[in-house]
């Protein structure tokens, strides 16, 4: 059996070393992958566009201004001088924001009475308009006790503030997108490449006849299974360590759990992969439309419905439960543990249990159809 | 002794019955030739004997195994080979050898020595390291066959081996299964070349899933067609053959180069029937001979026949 195994995964070694096209594909596509979502796609809000309508043109206004551009969120995108000009800014988007201080703005001020500033927000990205609306916010909160201090000050009173919020996030101090995403984007990544690889290997046999000589040798449907999938599993794991080597380099991200739970975990996603790669490999007749549904099998799912990008916890139940049509959901809970929390086996070994109960029942799917179809 | 023995072996798709009560024996060490047009059941036959493909009802004995209950052993002791030489292209001569040999558990000395076999054979020897992708058609058959054969089983299924190989690279291949047959090694052969039917010591012939015919080429020649068979030689073949099939005389007729064979029936009384009819019609007969019927005589006469 040993030896029926070793030739099969040695023949299968040697067609993928020699196949240019497949092994471009295998180490081009993740690199192409991460560069993409770990640059392209990001959901920071920094640098955001602000457009300036000061009717006051006050010492106390401009302050304001000045602190506001002071931060690192706001960039000035220019001075406007009538209600026109809002709208203009906002239709070609030279602004994100419009901030417009009304003409009594000082007077209100050194008549000790509240004075409104207005915001107008882009929220065609509702995203976005949310952030930047939180920044505002907090940014005029702050300049606005920060004057109260001031004229209290004056008035030889000492303030403080009763209540200190100190905010600190754990996992992400930096709030980094990319950090979260990596994760999602590592199982989508392997995914995809085990299935389409896996699927293609067997099909190219089915479309070139080779698949009959084997089904009259002694080799067995599972021998053949395990056989084929090796050099795969070695492929996909020098892939894995690549991706988390160029999220190192690229965006800092080190490895916070433990390496050992790391592999073990990426071995069992990789296997129930592959397990769904074999079922692809039953259903398709030809490469093409295995590339197909295998593409579509592993990149649509394991995109919208692992929680890659989209939580999971807020999509309605329904689709809750179609979730686990993708072992990712479950691979990218563990990587989450491991990479960003440093967490221990004790936290996540469900998730385990959940993708090994995947890639059986796959399996099983895909070798009852391999057998009625080999006749 | 029998290498092969198949007994009331039937198939079927649905309702579809593509193998049917289908029975006959093999000697050990003949060539046994299989023939039938396409979609005669013939592959699924094949299939059944290799143990692919589980029987619906009925059973075969090849090699002393029975195909539908001891399938793997069957697997062990037969060698496979189809038309479609099923050899990894992106592989080089030697890898394809090394494959097969480790599908089939061959280690040692003994894999040593059946590689330099099966190299001997497709004439390889020093091209281990050409992929197989740029072999001539005839070489790629041979080099199929041996890795077919690499672990020497008693019994060997072809199934249309020489379809697409050119004249000569198939009378070679006749030689080696010739020389395979002579180590008592069982060879089961699918054709649609009537002259290599003429190759095999016994032949069978199905159609739609029954077996219609059985026996040697002269077994088959004389015992299955008992009228006269004629060949005529004339003017406008094709205007006499469409008269000649109009005639209730007449069973079949088919056209072979530039003559007419017309296979007759029991109302066809003397030749002298044709002559008139070819004068009434002014066809200009130079050649009219009674002659021993052809392979495909018999086989287009069986299956016409079938048809009715």
């Amino acid at each position: 059996m040993f030896n029926r195994i070793k030739a099969i995964s040695k023949k299968e070694t040697k067609q993928l070393i020699r196949d240019v096209r497949m092994m471009a594909v295998i180490f081009l596509f993740p690199v192409f992958l991460l560069g993409m979502f770990g640059y392209a796609i990001n959901f920071d809000v920094h640098h955001i566009k602000i457009a300036v309508y000061d009717q006051d043109k006050s010492s106390v206004s401009r302050e304001f201004i000045n602190s506001l551009l002071s931060s690192e969120y706001f960039d000035l995108a220019g001075y406007l001088n009538s209600d026109k000009q809002i709208k203009q800014n906002l239709d070609e988007k030279l602004a994100q924001c419009v901030v417009v201080i009304p003409y009594n703005f000082s007077r209100e001020f050194y008549a000790n009475r509240p004075s409104k500033i207005q915001y107008l927000i882009d929220g065609v990205d509702g995203n976005t308009a949310t952030v930047i609306m939180n920044y505002v916010n907090v940014a005029t909160m702050s300049h606005s006790s920060k004057l109260t201090a001031e004229i209290l000050a004056r008035k030889g009173m000492n303030v403080f503030a009763l209540i200190q919020l100190e905010p600190r996030f754990w996992f992400n101090p930096e709030l980094n997108s990319t950090r979260f995403l990596l994760p999602g984007l590592i199982g989508m990544i392997l995914i995809v490449v085990s299935v389409i690889t896996i699927a293609l290997s067997i099909v190219r046999e089915k479309e070139r006849g080779t698949i009959e000589q084997i089904n009259v040798s002694p080799l067995s449907t599972i021998e053949m299974m395990i056989g084929k999938t090796i050099p795969y599993i070695v492929i996909a794991l020098i892939n894995a360590g690549l991706i988390l080597l160029a999220g190192f380099i690229l965006f800092g991200i080190t490895i916070k759990g433990s390496i050992l739970w790391l592999i073990i975990s990426i071995l069992i996603f990789l296997f129930s992969s592959l397990c769904l790669g074999l079922l692809v490999s039953t259903i398709a007749d030809s490469q093409q439309v295995a590339f197909q549904i295998g593409t579509l099998i592993s990149m649509i799912p394991s995109l919208l419905l692992s929680g890659f990008i989209f939580p999971i916890e807020s999509m309605p139940p329904i689709v809750q439960i179609i979730t686990n049509i993708t072992p990712a959901k479950f691979f990218i809970v563990c990587l989450r543990s491991i990479l960003l929390k440093g967490e221990g086996v004790a936290v996540f070994w469900q998730q385990l249990v959940f993708m090994m109960i995947f890639a059986f029942a796959v399996l099983a799917i895909a070798t009852r159809r391999y057998i009625k179809k080999a006749v | 002794m029998n290498s092969i023995v198949v007994k009331n072996l039937t198939k079927k798709f649905g309702s579809f019955t593509a193998v049917d009560e289908v029975s006959f024996e093999v000697k050990r060490g003949e060539i046994f030739g299989f023939l039938g047009a396409n979609g005669a059941g013939k592959s699924t036959t094949i299939k059944m004997l290799c143990g692919i493909l589980e029987p619906t009802s009925g059973d075969a004995l090849v090699g002393g195994f029975s195909v539908a209950k001891e399938p793997d052993k069957v697997k062990q002791n037969i060698g496979y080979m189809s038309q479609r030489f099923s050899l990894y292209n992106d592989l080089t001569v030697e890898e394809n050898i090394d494959f097969f040999g480790g599908i089939y558990g061959l280690e040692g000395n003994l894999f040593e020595e059946r590689k330099k076999w099966v190299l001997h054979i497709a004439n390889l020897e020093g091209k281990e390291k050409l992929l197989t992708s740029s072999l001539p058609g005839g070489i790629k058959q041979r080099l199929a066959l041996g890795t077919a054969v690499i672990h020497k089983p008693q019994i060997v299924f072809l199934d249309e081996p020489t379809s697409g190989v050119d004249p000569i690279s198939r009378r070679n291949f006749w030689d080696l299964i010739n020389s395979l047959s002579a180590e008592n090694i069982t060879v089961l052969v699918t054709t649609h070349y009537l002259e290599e039917a003429e190759y095999c010591n016994n032949i069978i012939l199905i159609d739609a899933g029954k077996l219609i015919a059985e026996g040697s080429s002269k077994q088959l020649k004389t015992n299955y067609i008992k009228v006269p068979i004629f060949e005529i030689e004339c003017s406008n073949v094709v205007e006499a053959m469409e008269l000649l099939e109009k005639q209730d005389f007449v069973g079949e007729t088919s056209i072979f180069g530039n003559n007419i064979h017309v296979i007759t029936n029991e109302k066809f009384k003397d030749e002298s029937q044709i002559h008139n009819l070819c004068k009434s019609s002014s066809i200009n007969v130079k050649r009219i001979n009674k002659i021993i019927p052809t392979l495909e005589d018999v086989f287009i006469h069986l299956l016409e026949k079938g048809k009715k």
